[in-house]
């Protein structure tokens, strides 16, 4: 160790990094670190390994002590994770026996051969996340652009009472928002809002806009006035100078706060539960009860779980660069 | 090109005077420079004059055309800001055509127009650049560029070199000077350098305090400053002002017994203006001294500093009224040991009096 001080380190250093931290030790450490962060981060993922697993589990497979690793994987629970079922009179499977006998079976044949079932029609899986894109979607839209004017009127014109107003819409998220679940469903089902698309996305909206404005005025504050002065002296108006100037600079951090308002809406369980019966259901509540024939079908909901996480993961997929830049703002200039 | 004349204009922010009233007129062609302090009124000035910032009271003509409460872009004029305010988001050639396509230019006029400014200004080699790219003097040009490319009727700068290091800064004025003499455009400059604005304007406009002190050309605010502020603040250093009295003909130094005679063009108006009282502010620049051993001011040298083609010494008078100390310019061979003894004269035709009162200049009377 004594060598590194007096002879300095190894390789000629061509990086930019602090001197403290070019010593073998140092640089041990460093790595030690990572190799935490990585175990940290798998530890992390073993909920979504499992229920991945579980979704291509069989019945057996997946009530099995101990957990099995290793499995043949099936399609049992996306089949009923799509479709309705009624327990198959005896007749029905020992028909289905005969023809298992002769080898000639269709996938949902042998579902049903399986699990003692029969396949009586579409379930309201699609529906339910078809309802979740269009309300979480929506209500990101109407958030973000309601919350982009607001933030832009709060940074840049004299609002009387602005601090106060900023506190109050803050003052919104200060409640635990379960709180308000009995009054919002007396008062929705007075309006007739109850269970409808409308009704849950100007929920998700309303939720959201405090987040939004917040986070978005922290963005729009960070573009420097004279920009927009320069456009108008260069002969635009205020609007023009706004969609182009503002608009395309503060463009990531519209796309940080889409994805937060995103992910809230679209993960949101308690309002959806409680407002939402049938024709407006998302799929939160709907993969919850998901309850099958014969005892709960973890496949089932497992798959349907999966298969609402991919939308969600696409968008921060491809949102990922912004959002990082979300979460540090204010830190960094671009 | 055009004429810009501000009338009574003035600008409160709550009770306070950002610019107590104020009237200017610039020549079509003219380079005025705005000089002041920070905090003086000469940026809220400017503002007003591009439209960004409302007038409180008073007319602004643009081309004799009362443009007091239109639009900035409605205003024919470009403005350079000082930390340039290029768009980050769009390229060199998208910045300098941005405000062409606001006319609804068509494509291949503002390609045209656009290398017309990029030739002048010589930035051929940025066009696909973006902004944040640039060096400081780069994006001084393309800031020049975007304001040129549009032909306004005049331009409006808002200190265009503070954010430039020394040498850059000398450079850019020259460029901006020669851009200036081609394209003769009406320009308004601010600035808090008084070098600058000696070397870049055709007359100055000294504020303080939310109020003009002077307009005048370079020669005039260096050489007859109307006021003490000016005196000072104009020349590095400034000029030196000591305290005397006036009594038969001549002006005792205060606080010694050394007498200056009063010079030939202030015979008549320093008593009048004085009013008896005989209390007057001499002021003279470091230059104007003479060094020489039959002087009329004795002193002491406190420090000297060197230069480079000349030296310039720091006397201490022991003049209590004022602090004490004059700057006086001196050979850069000579050598002046601190603490020794001088004396020297000021040249009678560059002597200034000022009234200590009122703070002003006292005119001197107009001769042949």
């Amino acid at each position: 160790m004594s060598d590194f001080y007096e002879t300095g380190p190894s390789k000629p250093v061509t990086e930019s990094i602090r001197v403290d931290k070019v010593s073998p030790k140092a640089r041990r450490m460093h790595n030690i670190r990572a190799i935490v962060v990585v175990i940290l981060a798998i530890l992390m993922l073993i909920p979504i390994l499992v229920m991945t697993q579980t979704a291509f589990k069989t019945r057996a497979d997946v009530v099995s002590v101990p957990p099995t690793i290793v499995f043949k994987p099936s399609l049992e629970g996306f089949v009923f994770l799509f479709t309705e079922r009624a327990i198959a009179p005896p007749g029905r499977i020992k028909a289905l026996q005969e023809a298992a006998e002769t080898g000639d079976l269709s996938l949902f044949d042998r579902v049903a051969l399986n699990s003692g079932q029969e396949i009586t029609g579409l379930s309201d899986y699609v529906g339910r996340l078809t309802n979740s894109l269009i309300i979480a979607g929506l209500s990101t839209v109407f958030a973000v652009v309601l919350g982009l004017f607001a933030a832009y009127a709060f940074s840049r014109f004299p609002v009387a009472g602005k601090d106060d107003l900023m506190f109050f819409i803050l003052s919104t998220r200060m409640l635990p928002a379960v709180v308000v679940t009995i009054p919002l469903f007396i008062m929705y089902r007075q309006l007739g809002m109850h269970d409808t698309h409308i009704g849950m996305i100007l929920l998700y909206t309303v939720f959201n806009l405090s987040l939004s404005v917040w986070l978005l005025k922290g963005f729009i504050d960070e573009i420097p006035i004279e920009y927009e002065e320069a456009a108008l002296v260069d002969g635009y108006t205020r609007m023009q100078a706004f969609y182009k100037i503002v608009l395309p600079q503060a463009i990531t951090g519209i796309a940080a706060t889409a994805v937060f308002c995103l992910i809230f809406a679209w993960n949101e369980y308690a309002f959806a539960l409680m407002l939402t019966s049938d024709t407006a259901r998302t799929a939160p509540p709907s993969i919850a009860t998901m309850l099958g024939r014969g005892g709960i079908e973890w496949s089932a909901i497992a798959a349907g779980s999966l298969g609402f996480l991919i939308p969600v993961a696409v968008v921060v997929f491809l949102l990922r660069n912004y959002l990082l830049r979300g979460v540090t703002f204010g830190a960094i200039r671009q | 090109m055009a004429t810009i004349e501000l009338q009574k204009v003035e600008k409160k922010f709550g009770a306070n005077h950002a610019v107590k009233p104020m009237d200017l007129t610039i020549a079509d062609g003219e380079f005025v420079c705005l000089l002041g302090p920070s905090g003086c009124g000469k940026t809220t000035t400017l503002r007003m004059i591009s439209g960004l910032e409302a007038v409180t009271a008073g007319k602004i003509l643009l081309n004799g055309k009362n443009v007091t409460w239109s639009h900035p872009s409605e205003r024919d004029i470009a403005f350079v800001f000082q930390f340039y305010a290029l768009y980050p988001h769009l390229n060199v050639y998208d910045n300098i055509a941005f405000p062409l396509r606001a006319e609804g230019e068509k494509k291949e006029a503002v390609e045209s127009r656009v290398n017309e400014v990029v030739d002048i200004l010589r930035i051929e080699h940025l066009l696909k650049t973006k902004p944040g790219k640039l060096s400081g003097g780069d994006k001084q040009r393309v800031a020049l560029a975007r304001a040129l490319v549009r032909r306004p009727a005049a331009f409006l700068m808002d200190e265009p070199l503070g954010a430039l290091d020394a040498e850059l800064r000398e450079a850019m004025r020259a460029e901006i000077k020669q851009l200036h003499v081609a394209q003769n455009a009406t320009t308004v400059y601010v600035t808090h350098d008084q070098v600058e604005a000696m070397a870049l304007g055709d007359r100055i406009v000294v504020m303080s305090d939310a109020v003009v002190q002077q307009i005048g050309t370079p020669a005039e605010v260096y050489y007859d400053p109307a006021n003490l502020f000016v005196a000072n603040f104009i020349g590095s250093p400034g000029m030196n002002l000591i305290a005397g009295k006036l009594h038969d003909g001549r002006v005792q130094v205060a606080g010694g017994v050394d007498t200056i005679p009063v010079p030939v063009g202030y015979r008549n108006t320093l008593p009048a203006a004085l009013n008896g009282a005989g209390d007057v502010t001499i002021g003279f620049r470091p230059e104007s001294a003479i060094l020489a051993d039959d002087g009329d001011i004795a002193g002491e040298i406190y420090a000297v500093d060197m230069h480079g083609s000349y030296k310039l010494l720091h006397i201490n008078i022991g003049n209590g009224a004022t602090s004490g100390i004059v700057h006086v310019r001196a050979d850069r061979m000579v050598t002046f040991p601190i603490g020794s003894a001088v004396r020297f004269s000021i040249d009678p035709k560059m002597m200034r009096f000022f009234d200590p009162q009122s703070k002003q200049a006292i005119q001197q009377e107009v001769t042949q």
